[in-house]
């Protein structure tokens, strides 16, 4: 996947090595190679590979990653905003995402 | 198990008119329901019979696959959630856990041929495993609903499911071993992968945990992309015809018909640049963006549309036809991000912030170039 790449510096991913107890589950569910196990301590070493699909944080026993998971999708994107400025804005379908 | 019926010829069966009876029916078959064709037989557990399913695919698979993935019966595309089985499972037996997305049961039994394993199909209400996680259907509390529901425990031996690495977004492991007391083991991202990692003593290597997006994996979704457009297009072609009538004599149905088709082909244009050229083309395209990407396919397309227009066309309208070309392509190009399998939301939202400004502001202005060529020629 290292040929696709997507915006840089936009992940709302974050690693709190402090609570990290290096069990390496990030780096068992991260489909994306984000993290390695470095001396019993997760370490982040690809941040713009995130897709913020939330995986890690959910599996994270202690907590220690955050991250806003979500659909990257423009069609979600758009009923998010219309939910948000019409209120009562019905939720249909409409193509594009998952 | 049951035995399987065999099939006896008697007397009744003498042709009296027309083709022969077909034969009987399966002892299988339940007033009031329908007998998958796929399911062999009715394999007897502690929990009751589970049906045995075929590992190879027919024409109902492949004409399922054809259908869904071009948009046909796609929110249809369900099977039944509970346990399966394929081969002879025991109590020792893996247990493989899925969505009920037709595409994704079918895909799973064709990966496992050969093996002795069970499915734990799970309600996802239909969508696939990857998307129904990112909106947690493929969720802890179904997973941990099913476990319990198909009575697991008195199926299997041993307390371990092996559920698709996609599933993690929705799932958390140890909330399902603390409620079930089965392990969840994190298989390959493709079912391709998975007799490997069960042969491997369950041990994925990196390979197996990365996901793809290979020139094939993006070509096959470019049906269901265009399978959303009927209703928009519809719509735009309504007000092309409109703004295409716009002249000196106030509106001319002929003129109108006659320039709103190429204004329609200028909207192909786009879609096919958008929705078809950037996805397959995706990572030569310049830009992270994809709706910078878009806007390369678009030239592209702007480029052969107005060497076919040209000798008809005015300065004024090429550059009219040009822009919603690029407007269009840049905005499917951006739509495609909701398909792929590596891009954020806090990307995508940031992409759109930036560029819908700029395909509403050139489609706008491909209008009002376009009423005005109308009105000056």
């Amino acid at each position: 996947m290292k040929q696709f790449r997507y915006l840089k510096n936009v992940t709302t991913l974050k690693l709190n090595p402090e609570v990290c107890i290096g069990c390496g589950m990030c780096t068992n569910v991260c489909p994306h190679g984000v993290f390695i196990q470095n001396s019993r301590k997760a370490k982040i070493v690809d941040l713009n590979g995130c897709m913020e699909c939330g995986a890690c944080a959910l599996n994270c026993p202690t907590a220690a990653i955050s991250v806003t998971p979500g659909v990257g999708c423009a069609s979600y994107i758009i009923q998010t905003w219309v939910k948000a400025y019409v209120p009562g804005a019905n939720n249909s379908k409409s193509g594009g995402c998952c | 198990m049951l035995p399987m019926h065999t099939d006896q010829s008697t007397a009744d069966d003498e042709v009296c008119c027309g083709s022969p009876p077909a034969p009987p029916s399966s002892r299988n078959e339940r007033p009031g329901y329908v007998l998958l064709p796929f399911v062999t037989h009715f394999a007897n557990t502690a929990a009751g019979p589970v049906p045995i399913v075929k590992t190879n695919w027919g024409r109902n698979e492949w004409a399922d696959t054809i259908k869904v993935r071009t948009g046909i019966g796609r929110d249809e595309a369900k099977i039944a959630p509970g346990l399966y089985g394929v081969g002879k499972p025991e109590a020792e037996a893996p247990v493989l856990v899925s969505a009920n997305y037709k595409l994704s049961f079918d895909t799973l039994r064709k990966c496992i041929d050969g093996l002795d394993a069970w499915i734990l199909v799970i309600d996802t209400r239909g969508i696939n495993v990857w998307c129904a996680a990112g909106k947690q259907l493929f969720g802890t509390a179904e997973v941990i609903r099913l476990v319990k529901a198909t009575r697991l425990d008195k199926v299997v031996a041993h307390r371990r499911l092996i559920l698709p690495q996609f599933g993690a977004t929705g799932v958390a492991a140890r909330t399902v071993k603390k409620e079930t007391g089965f392990e969840v083991i994190w298989g390959p991202v493709r079912a391709d992968d998975i007799k490997m990692f069960i042969e491997n003593k369950f041990h994925a290597d990196n390979d197996m945990r990365r996901v793809t997006f290979s020139t094939l994996e993006r070509i096959v979704l470019i049906p269901v992309e265009l399978s959303f457009l009927p209703k928009p297009t519809l719509w735009f072609f309504i007000a092309a015809f409109l703004l295409s009538g716009i002249s000196t004599e106030i509106f001319s149905f002929g003129t109108a018909w006659a320039r709103s088709l190429m204004v329609m082909s200028a909207y192909f244009g786009g879609v096919f640049a958008g929705a078809a050229l950037s996805p397959t083309f995706l990572p030569l395209l310049p830009g992270r963006a994809f709706s910078i990407k878009g806007i390369f396919t678009g030239i592209a397309a702007t480029a052969l549309l107005l060497f076919l227009f040209d000798g008809t066309t005015l300065f004024l309208e090429k550059i009219a036809l040009g822009a919603v070309t690029v407007a269009i392509s840049s905005y499917l190009a951006m739509n495609f991000t909701g398909s792929t399998p590596f891009t954020s939301p806090s990307g995508v939202e940031k992409e759109m912030r930036l560029a819908m400004p700029f395909q509403a502001g050139g489609l706008l202005a491909g209008a009002v170039l376009w009423v005005w060529a109308g009105i000056v020629s």
